[in-house]
């Protein structure tokens, strides 16, 4: 039997698309991460939303630019690895008081098996801070919802750029030998 | 003077520039940091140009994210060869996304002119028209004379995109006319403009 918190603990993707749709976000930008494979897939069946993948994470960082200009609404998805890639292109939204909403899924953190995730995983945060990020952290799935909503009116209302970091004990450890 | 040492051959980029927006209509222009934002100032200002003075690399994306987001206006990115080639993995994610109403023109000298005149890859024998085509962007033209430029700009303006030009201009610098730097006043001048009142909401 399925307790309401297992439940939870596979439901936030879809806890994260109601809150997207429900703040008016219509552009989605990503590179392919297991972690956020769920919502991936929700955000391209729907086809009201613009779903576009990268090459890179910063081509995400320079696209929320245009959306917002254009007088749209974004999400960039990404792993944390990525975040190394976006840090030059995040100065426009210092400089140009521009919101960003960046969904961030962990790695080398919490029970990693690849020690090449451990250094970025690790100065995630820092770098995010060090370049004018509002960051908020989830460790648990039951605090997603109100994360990500809250991350998106702080973004949104104020024309700053947040992210969400969402710890790799939500997202659970990757199998390495099946 | 790098001037001296550099190729005099090519279009004049002023005239280059002044042809791409001479029939903007109601575009949406967004231009690439260094020489491309003097050239689009300098040949007319307009409160709907996204000047880039920074994030070298992201002018085409930012196109992409305004062309999605205004797909009944024409998004117009005018960048230099060294930003392009910064952002180059982008011309697979704009061929994948497909914006029919978005196109870049690449005001190519073949050369890096903030930092000294250093030849760029485009000086140096790599084809990104070739990479644009090869992305898979419908329309993708290399143009060398006047005659392909004016040709050209009914492709500019009006082909369904993603359209993609690399103008080989020479590498003369022009005179230097610098619009306005900060990027908040950029920004509350282009959305009031598109957006009227709602920019302020």
């Amino acid at each position: 039997m399925q307790t309401d918190q297992q439940t939870r603990a596979t439901m936030w993707p879809d806890e994260i698309f109601e809150v997207l749709k429900e703040s008016g976000v219509t552009q989605v930008a990503y590179v392919p991460d297991a972690g956020h494979s769920k919502l991936i897939n929700r955000c391209h069946a729907d086809k009201s939303m613009k779903t576009v993948v990268l090459t890179t994470e910063e081509e995400g960082v320079a696209m929320m630019a245009g959306t917002f200009m254009g007088g749209a609404k974004g999400v960039l998805l990404m792993q944390s690895s990525g975040v190394g890639n976006c840090i030059n292109m995040l100065s426009m939204f210092q400089e140009c008081r521009l919101p960003i909403l960046m969904l961030v899924t962990m790695r080398g953190v919490w029970g990693e098996f690849n020690p090449w995730q451990v250094p970025m995983g690790g100065s995630t945060a820092k770098a995010l801070e060090n370049a004018g990020v509002i960051v908020h952290s989830v460790d648990h799935a039951e605090e997603i919802k109100e994360t990500v909503n809250a991350c998106a009116k702080l973004a949104f209302n104020t024309h700053r750029p947040v992210a969400m970091l969402i710890q790799q004990r939500v997202i659970g450890f990757k199998n390495w030998r099946k | 003077m790098a001037a001296k040492k550099t190729s005099a051959k090519g279009l004049d980029r002023r005239k280059v520039v002044a042809a791409l927006v001479r029939d903007r209509g109601d575009a949406l222009v967004v231009t690439g940091l260094g020489s491309s934002t003097y050239d689009t100032f300098a040949v007319g200002d307009h409160d709907l140009n996204f000047y880039l003075w920074g994030a070298m690399g992201g002018a085409a994306m930012a196109g992409l994210g305004l062309a999605l987001a205004q797909p009944k206006r024409r998004v117009l990115v005018i960048t230099g060869d060294g930003e392009m080639l910064m952002g180059i993995g982008s011309l697979a994610t704009i061929a994948v996304a497909a914006p029919k109403n978005l196109a870049i023109a690449v005001i190519d000298n073949g050369h890096y002119g903030e930092t000294g005149m250093q030849r760029a890859h485009t000086g140096l024998g790599v084809d990104i028209t070739g990479m644009a085509k090869a992305a898979g962007f419908p329309s993708a033209t290399t143009i060398e004379s006047n005659a392909d430029l004016q040709r050209w700009l009914a492709v500019f303006h009006r082909k369904p995109g993603p359209v993609f030009g690399d103008i080989k201009v020479s590498a003369v610098p022009a005179p230097m006319k610098l619009p306005v730097r900060d990027g908040t006043a950029i920004k509350y001048r282009f959305r009031e403009a598109l957006l009227g009142k709602a920019a302020f909401e």
